[in-house]
């Protein structure tokens, strides 16, 4: 089974099967959507950040393992984070998924969001993992969306 | 007649490798593969034959007008048209429906109008139709369906009345695999004087299509999908309709009398035909009828009903799959469902594996939102594919679920 597919980590599969954090989190300061309008990958942010610190995040996705698993291994990882250390969070995030250069895995930096690096294989899927991020990016920034276009 | 595995041979493109596994091609109903018969019919008319039609009196031209003329009258024979006259080159199957939405339905459309339509259609056959009701004041009405995914005949029946002015609807559902009564669709709007377009984009390659005996006003369909080259598609029309249809786009070659105070047009098909059309296509699409029709429909049907019973009862045995689309007649489009994995990790694991099928909501949203989905997987078969194919599919689809159940 183990060379199905380097993407579907076993990480990846828990974290879709029982997403952590994954109810809406009612009431709450900031919020923003995430929507991939080609796959319908739809999922919510939301924080309670009162001031420069995050205390709570949740993420509630519809769609994909990749996505769902993403998010939720992001809210892990952003709680009770403060807004700069959340903006280096997501650019390292970025860089790991997206970045032109072959990324060097750090666990300590990158946490289980290292299990995601096989979907730089998979150009079509790639916005399935950055898609939380993006969505908590709008969230910090007071908007209330954010698409993968 | 060939064995079918004498047939497989015939695409190239089938043997390879994808991510180090023989390649298994099961997205049929997005495009098919071509044959080495088109392949080498294309590269010969532009290695020794390509030149512009209608415009020289040289040889090449001469030549290539006989051969695009030729093209018409093979795709004429085909659906049986009963002239030449009312096969109309276009882009592809949307262009053809948008073509009949501005040319016939912009003029006869009033405010309170009705297009009727069904609740199985792909995007290509409904948004031409939004966009002209909205510019009149009209609306596209959609005719349900049922669970099982065949359109309702008695509520297709009472969604017509005085103010349906065209019916539209889809001859085999891509999504789905249904096979419309597409006949008795047109008899139902016929009694009532509504004229009809049918939406063959997915019904020609599996199927013998015949407009005069179907009885329909319009039927379109796209090269792509029945083994000819992309960037050609057809409309039929009745010659009658479609000589008081204005033009859809202006240009050379669809023109009588140019001039400043006036033109006058072509009849069909050259009325529709503005600037130089896609002869290569044309061409490419008569190789890819005459491949089908030396192989036969017995030879088709055969094996693709050998593929889907096969396919039916091996998903059938996966207690967590539920097929999607099961009406009593369908062409080999299998649509599923896994309770506890996404469609995209479905195609996306099952690429890896080489086996190509799509997954998504195949362009029929509303479809989508009728059945209470978001999206489905679809493997669509053709003749070419193997029962050991199928074999691999249902091996791997059962250890994806394992996977994502453990
Ligand atoms: C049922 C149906 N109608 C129309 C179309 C549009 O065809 P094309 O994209 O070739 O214009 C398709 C293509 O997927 C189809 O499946």
């Amino acid at each position: 089974m183990e060379d199905l597919s380097d993407l579907y980590q076993e990480i990846i599969l828990a974290h879709n099967k029982r997403p952590r954090n994954g109810e809406p989190l009612i009431p709450c300061t900031h919020q923003a959507e995430g929507f991939n309008p080609l796959c319908g990958d739809k999922l919510t942010v939301y924080l309670r950040k009162p001031d420069e610190q995050v205390n709570e995040i949740a993420c509630k996705t519809e769609g994909c393992a990749i996505s769902r698993a993403s998010g939720s291994i992001m809210t892990t990882m952003i709680q009770g984070k403060t807004v700069n250390e959340i903006g280096k969070l997501i650019e390292e995030t970025k860089a790991l998924l997206t970045g032109d250069e072959e990324p060097e895995i750090d666990l300590v930096q990158h946490g289980e969001m290292a299990a995601l690096v096989g979907v730089r294989k998979f150009p079509a899927r790639v916005k399935c993992a950055t898609l939380a991020w993006h969505a908590l990016e709008s969230a910090l920034k007071g908007a209330m969306e954010a698409t993968t276009e | 007649m060939k064995e079918d595995t004498d047939l497989r041979k015939d695409f190239p493109i089938l043997n390879q490798e994808i991510n180090g596994k023989p390649l298994i091609y099961l997205d049929n109903a997005a495009t098919t593969q071509k044959p080495q018969a088109v392949i080498d019919r294309l590269s010969d008319f532009l290695s020794k034959e390509n030149a512009n039609i209608h415009r020289g009196v040289h040889y090449l031209s001469m030549n290539a007008t006989t051969l695009y003329d030729e093209a018409r009258t093979c795709v004429a024979n085909f659906i049986n048209a009963d002239h030449n006259d009312e096969i109309i080159f276009v882009r592809g199957a949307t262009e053809a429906i948008n073509l009949v939405a501005r040319s016939f339905c912009n003029e006869r459309l009033e405010p309170g109008d009705e297009i009727l339509i069904t609740e199985m259609e792909h995007h290509a056959n409904i948004v031409p139709w939004q966009l002209i009701a909205g510019e009149n004041g009209s609306r596209v009405v959609p005719a349900p369906i049922t669970d099982e995914g065949e359109t309702d005949l008695d509520q297709f029946e009472s969604l017509l009345n005085e103010r349906t002015k065209l019916v539209a609807f889809v001859h085999v559902s891509n999504a789905l695999g249904t096979i419309n009564p597409a006949k008795e669709m047109v008899e139902i709007a016929h009694r009532k004087g509504i004229p009809v377009l049918i939406d063959g984009a997915q019904a020609v390659a599996h199927q013998e299509v015949d407009v005069q005996d179907l009885g329909c006003d319009f039927y379109v369909f796209s090269s792509h999908k029945i083994f000819g080259p992309d960037g050609l598609g057809v409309l039929y029309g009745r010659k009658d309709l479609l000589n008081k249809m204005t033009p859809y786009q202006g240009g050379g070659d669809m023109i009588e009398i140019v001039s400043f105070d006036g033109t006058t047009f072509r009849p069909s098909p050259e009325r529709f035909e503005a600037g130089t059309p896609n002869i290569s296509g044309a061409i490419g699409l008569k190789a890819a009828i005459d491949y089908v029709t030396n192989i036969g429909w017995e030879t088709i049907h055969k094996k693709e009903s050998l593929l889907m019973n096969h396919a039916n009862k091996l998903l059938g045995e996966i207690p967590s799959i539920k097929l999607v689309g099961t009406a009593e007649n369908k062409v080999p489009v299998l649509s599923f469902t896994i309770d506890s994995v996404h469609p995209h990790d479905i195609a996306t694991i099952l690429d890896t594996k080489g086996i190509a099928v799509r997954a998504g909501h195949h362009c029929a949203q509303p479809l989508m939102k009728r059945l209470g989905l978001s999206a489905t997987t679809r493997a669509s078969l053709t003749f070419y594919n193997t029962v050991d194919e199928i074999n691999q599919l249902t091996e791997t689809l059962k250890e994806i679920c394992a996977l994502f159940e453990s």
